[in-house]
């Protein structure tokens, strides 16, 4: 259960952070008088690095490549809005952005289903086979998409599967099953059993407990999964590279490295295209960013 | 290592908030006995199952029965060669380098970013104003995807790029290294990328294994009179074995498996000098439709993998992961 509140958890120290930093420090807290000014600095630098790149993009996009080429590190003078204006007019796009959108809410709706309903009876019932069954899913940590990825793409030709979006679903689905189950599992097993004996006590079969009992109680860890599921889908580059053919109508992250060289010398142009693929995943993930490093937590000490 | 590896676990499983309380072996045995209904609980289990089957275990075998014929991917697969892709792989000095290349990036990553993702995360765990954004701008990089953070990054550094001149901007006058092109500077640039796109998780796996240590405890070790490093030292590192152990290992597997940041940035080049076993198997089962040859190089990256892994877990995580994987 400490994942379900490790969120509340951070949020109640967060508070507590504000209010306690106008208020005298004890003298021997960790990290005393002089730690704090020095956390901050790196705090700062290293926030710094790790967002400038982004800033680059996205305010890359707003200039022109001349600007860009003049002073590669400039800011936007004028700032002009042509570039980006030019990517949503793009059919290219929006039929990669489509095709993006369909992928990962359909791998992050199979994998959240078909991973808790394994995750449900792996945690909480005893039957033959439920140790090799689990071990199994965990040791598909161990097979990288790499492994696999040149006989997908020979069996899924075999099938006529090739430049179909299904092609890319099924295997994301599977390859994220198992982390999604060693996230789950421990996350159930952690709901009490005497929710499920009053249940059963009131008539509910097993389904019915799952359904309107166990799945409303695991919401968050279903989140947790489910966005993980998501922005790997959604950033997920060699399946769709060697699956869905003409890269012109791929999905974003294969769109965006056709982009990058099919217009090499408009790099405004390719810097727009780069930032406005990059801010979906950006944006969900930031909305859940608590979730995940709660979610995390259970995950990592389970 | 040693001491965190001989004190964490169980220091760990009776002070942190675990969450597998002990009370949910009891309930589990209860259901044993109250068994039956299997056919629910394999309907439960069984679409999972078939699609992890169909497109991870079987793909899995079949690379393993394509890596020993000689075949294009296309027409009968009736070439038989034994092992002669394998041995033709590990006499191949492109691909041994491109190995060399991935044990490089995993000594590295252990080396350089774990330190310092331990090192930045006892520094920011702390009551610092603003901690939810500092935290959700050091994940930006790992949440974005390999295309956009190496596409960013061949944009930032081309000769007299960005990054040049935000070199020059903080004192860097002389000449600077050609970035991607030079073969003797492109791996260590495709490192320090690496080493961007993937700290902040390391930094944000840390935290979150700082928050399972008890408060109580260095300040306990302080009122003894402990140091702020003593007590990180002897009381929260080895409180945070269990995390170092499980992010080493998924840096461990990651760094083996590496391919999209490496086909976006370099290709690989120059002159083969960031080829990495998974760039140099899609290069050849792919580009050059060599299928068999390029599972053999799939099976031994996957081989590879497993052996780490296997010794890893039984010699580091056994007690780590003992709730996860043996009691299943």
């Amino acid at each position: 259960m400490a994942t379900t509140t490790a969120p509340a958890r951070t949020a109640g120290a967060d508070r507590a952070t504000s209010r306690r930093a106008s208020a005298p420090r004890p003298p021997h807290r960790p990290g005393g008088r002089w730690g704090t000014p020095v956390a901050y600095i790196i705090a700062l630098v290293i926030c710094g690095i790790t967002v400038a790149p982004v800033i680059y993009v996205i305010l890359g996009g707003f200039r022109t490549t001349a600007q860009i080429n003049r002073d590669p590190g400039g800011f936007p003078d004028p700032w002009v809005f042509d570039k980006y204006g030019a990517v949503f007019q793009d059919p290219n796009f929006w039929t990669q952005f489509a095709n993006s959108t369909i992928v990962a809410v359909a791998t992050t709706a199979g994998v959240v289903l078909l991973g808790v309903m394994a995750a449900f009876v792996i945690a909480r019932y005893e039957f033959v086979g439920r140790t090799f069954l689990f071990s199994l899913f965990t040791a598909g940590l161990l097979f990288p998409l790499t492994v696999a990825v040149l006989p997908l793409f020979t069996m899924l030709r075999s099938f006529g599967l090739l430049g179909n979006l299904l092609a890319v679903i099924g295997p994301q689905i599977a390859f994220a099953l198992p982390t999604t189950i060693i996230i789950l599992v421990p996350f159930l097993r952690a709901i009490p059993a005497e929710l499920e004996d009053a249940a059963l006590i009131d008539g509910a079969g097993r389904f019915t407990f799952f359904w309107r009992v166990l799945l409303p109680l695991s919401w968050p860890g279903l989140i947790t999964v489910g966005v993980l599921a998501f922005v790997a889908s959604w950033n997920a580059y060699l399946l769709p590279l060697l699956l869905l053919g003409n890269p012109a109508t791929a999905t974003l992250p294969v769109g965006v490295q056709y982009f990058s060289t099919a217009y090499s010398q408009d790099t405004a142009g390719v810097l727009a295209f780069t930032s406005i693929a990059m801010l979906p995943a950006l944006l969900f993930f930031t909305l859940a960013q608590r979730r995940i490093v709660g979610g995390l937590t259970g995950a990592v000490k389970g | 290592m040693s001491l965190s590896t001989i004190n964490a676990g169980p220091a760990v499983s009776a002070a942190g908030p675990a969450p597998t309380p002990p009370r949910s072996s009891a309930p589990a045995r209860r259901r044993r006995q109250r068994s039956g209904g299997a056919l629910l609980i394999w309907a439960f289990a069984l679409p999972a199952l078939l699609v992890y089957t169909t497109f991870v275990l079987v793909p899995v075998a079949l690379a393993a029965v394509y890596s020993f014929f000689n075949w294009n991917g296309l027409g009968a697969l009736d070439r038989f060669i034994g092992v002669d892709n394998y041995a033709r792989a590990l006499q191949d000095p492109i691909f041994l380098g491109a190995m060399g290349n991935n044990f490089a990036i995993v000594g590295l990553s252990l080396v350089i970013q774990g330190p310092l993702a331990i090192g930045i995360a006892l520094l920011l765990n702390r009551n610092l104003r603003g901690r939810a954004l500092i935290r959700t701008l050091i994940f930006v990089p790992y949440v974005l995807s390999e295309v956009v953070a190496g596409l960013a990054f061949r944009l930032m550094l081309p000769p007299g790029g960005p990054v040049d001149s935000a070199l020059t901007a903080i004192g860097w006058s002389g000449e600077k290294p050609l970035w991607l092109a030079d073969p003797s500077v492109a791996f260590w640039t495709l490192f320090a990328v690496i080493t961007w796109k993937y700290l902040g998780f390391a930094i944000i796996l840390m935290l979150a294994g700082l928050q399972g240590v008890p408060e109580e405890l260095s300040e306990a070790a302080s009122i003894d009179g402990a140091t702020w490093w003593q007590t990180q030292r002897y009381i929260t590192l080895p409180l945070l074995g269990p995390t170092i152990r499980i992010w080493a290992f998924l840096s461990v597997i990651g760094s083996l498996q590496l391919f999209d940041m490496v086909w976006i940035l370099t290709g690989g080049g120059p002159l083969n000098a960031t080829e990495t076993m998974a760039t140099y198997m899609v290069e050849y089962g792919n580009g050059r439709s060599q299928v068999g040859y390029g599972s053999a190089v799939a099976v031994i990256l996957f081989v590879v993998s497993l052996v780490i892994a296997l010794v890893y877990q039984r010699i580091v995580l056994r007690r780590d992961l003992r709730g996860a994987i043996t009691r299943g």
